[in-house]
């Protein structure tokens, strides 16, 4: 029996086709399909259930440094409010999930994880930690993303907020004019402006459809959740990195503070760093027609395998093939011109860098007092 | 001769020992936005049941089945430039492949169009 988001009746009422993910059943696109969805997230605003992700608490004295022991990054400098996109590493150096943590307050942190590593990740948490903080898994609180340049408008509208000061990887706990109290984060996996909002289950509804009303907004399902990030180069856990993917293969060792020490795998990350990793996560684009999914061989000009594609599919913006996967570290330079394997054809492709169109997010800085 | 159907969605017309190889309508909308089409080449022989030609929706890749046996003699290579065609009538440039019959009586096995929405019918 597939699990529901408090939101699952809106979904079918909007006539949403449905599909499985991470145990859940999803909205994967509503009527108007996923190449308008997608457009309409890059143009004007969309709205995303994804009350299946997991929100969770951690809080007590010191829990900064508990999390500087899960992941490879620094909390103990961050000013409340702000939020890091990091990994919980595993002894191997390789990344259980990658999650956003949000310092609350000095001794609160708030963290989104993947729906589907939820489970593993709550039995790690619980299992690192300490007796003098408490662990507070929010299962009662939905999750809705409104993403796209008109985003900040809509929020105004809507919610009566004015977050023209919240810079990105922000966030503010606020009520909705209803009295809900929400967190409101500016963070999101499509590369344009946007929020997430946790809101109580009971109140999700009210504040989607309230959403939903205002003229800029289309409802958005995985399917174009998907190639919005797939544009941005951002990793899909499960898919484009996982426990044998270290934070430096995957290309992501920015999320590396400068001090991190003493956290899981970090003799292997640390190799990896000095050395160079072995393979590296790329984008790939195709340089003649055809479509390159998950799982297609890419090869050198001699035939030779170099990798696989990790993710892939047609970019509704650039209406061209892209993807992006593991590589020998010798050919993940952009331009190399290498081939992905299509049902036994090669097509020409080459590597390029990611985001394959420009991100979008506001400023992570405060603007200045005028 | 009325179109025949397939149980895997595809649409087929005839004339004389060749077959015109389409997707029906109920296809495209389960595909959704479609991106490419992968055609086959002339002269590759074509078997009952067997991959012809490949449709590439955003959301996923589907095999167009050979609805018999024989030899493809034709591709539409309009279709990869101009994807709305598939959703034309398959006598009206919405056909993907043309294939001559090399067993001819394959065809009495397919659907007529009553039976193809009977069977769509019993999909909800």
């Amino acid at each position: 029996m597939l699990k529901k988001t408090p939101l699952h009746g809106a979904h079918i009422d909007l006539g949403a086709k449905t599909g499985e993910f991470a145990g859940y059943d999803m909205p994967l696109y509503y009527t108007e399909g996923v190449i308008k969805e997608h457009e309409g997230v890059r143009s004007s605003a969309g709205v995303f259930d994804v009350s299946h992700m997991g929100q969770v608490i951690v809080e007590g004295p010191g829990v900064a440094l508990f999390w500087e022991s899960l992941t490879p990054s620094s909390f103990q400098a961050k000013k409340n409010g702000r939020a890091q996109y990091t990994v919980l590493t595993n002894e191997r150096g390789g990344i259980i999930d990658d999650l956003i943590v949000t310092r609350m307050t000095e001794d609160k942190f708030f963290a989104v994880i993947n729906a589907g590593r939820k489970d593993v990740d709550i039995a790690w948490i619980k299992k690192n930690l300490p007796a003098h903080l408490r662990f507070i898994y929010l299962e009662d609180r939905a999750l809705i993303a409104l993403q796209g340049p008109k985003a900040e408008t809509v929020m105004k509208d809507v919610l009566k907020a004015d977050l023209s000061a919240l810079p990105y990887m922000h966030m503010i706990e606020t009520h909705t004019p209803a009295g809900a109290d929400i967190f409101i984060s500016r963070v999101g996996y499509t590369g344009e402006d946007g929020f997430e909002i946790s809101v109580p289950d009971h109140c999700a509804v009210d504040l989607w459809s309230a959403l939903l009303a205002h003229p800029a907004v289309k409802p958005v399902g995985l399917a174009a959740r998907d190639s919005l990030r797939l544009e941005m180069g951002y990793a899909l856990y499960g898919h484009d990195i996982d426990e044998t993917t270290s934070p430096v293969e995957a290309d992501i060792a920015w999320v590396m503070g400068k001090e991190a020490s003493g956290y899981p795998g970090q003799a292997r990350i640390r190799t990896d760093l000095q050395n160079g990793p072995a393979r590296r996560r790329v984008g790939v684009k195709l340089l003649e027609k055809g479509v390159a999914r998950e799982g297609a061989e890419m090869r050198d000009e001699s035939d030779r395998k170099i990798g696989i594609l990790t993710s892939g599919g047609f970019s509704p913006s650039l209406k061209e093939s892209i993807g992006q996967g593991y590589v020998e570290a010798g050919m993940s330079a952009p331009g190399t011109k290498i081939f992905v394997n299509v049902r036994g054809r090669n097509i020409a492709a080459e590597i390029q860098k990611m985001p394959f169109i420009p991100a979008k997010t506001k400023s992570m800085k405060r603007p200045e007092a005028a | 001769m009325a179109l025949k159907y397939t149980n895997d969605h595809e649409c087929i017309h005839v004339e004389g020992d060749v077959a015109w190889v389409g997707i029906t309508k109920y296809a495209q909308e389960a595909l959704g936005d479609l991106v490419y089409v992968e055609l086959p080449e002339i002269g590759k022989k074509a078997e009952k049941g067997k991959s012809v030609a490949v449709v590439e929706s955003v959301k996923t890749a589907a095999e167009v089945y050979s609805p018999v046996d024989g030899e493809v003699i034709a591709a539409n290579d309009a279709m990869p430039g101009d994807l709305e065609l598939i959703s034309k009538p398959v006598t009206q440039g919405g056909w993907i492949a043309k294939i001559r019959m090399s067993n001819p009586a394959q065809l009495s096995g397919l659907m007529d169009e009553g039976d193809y929405q009977s069977f769509l019918k019993s999909l909800d």
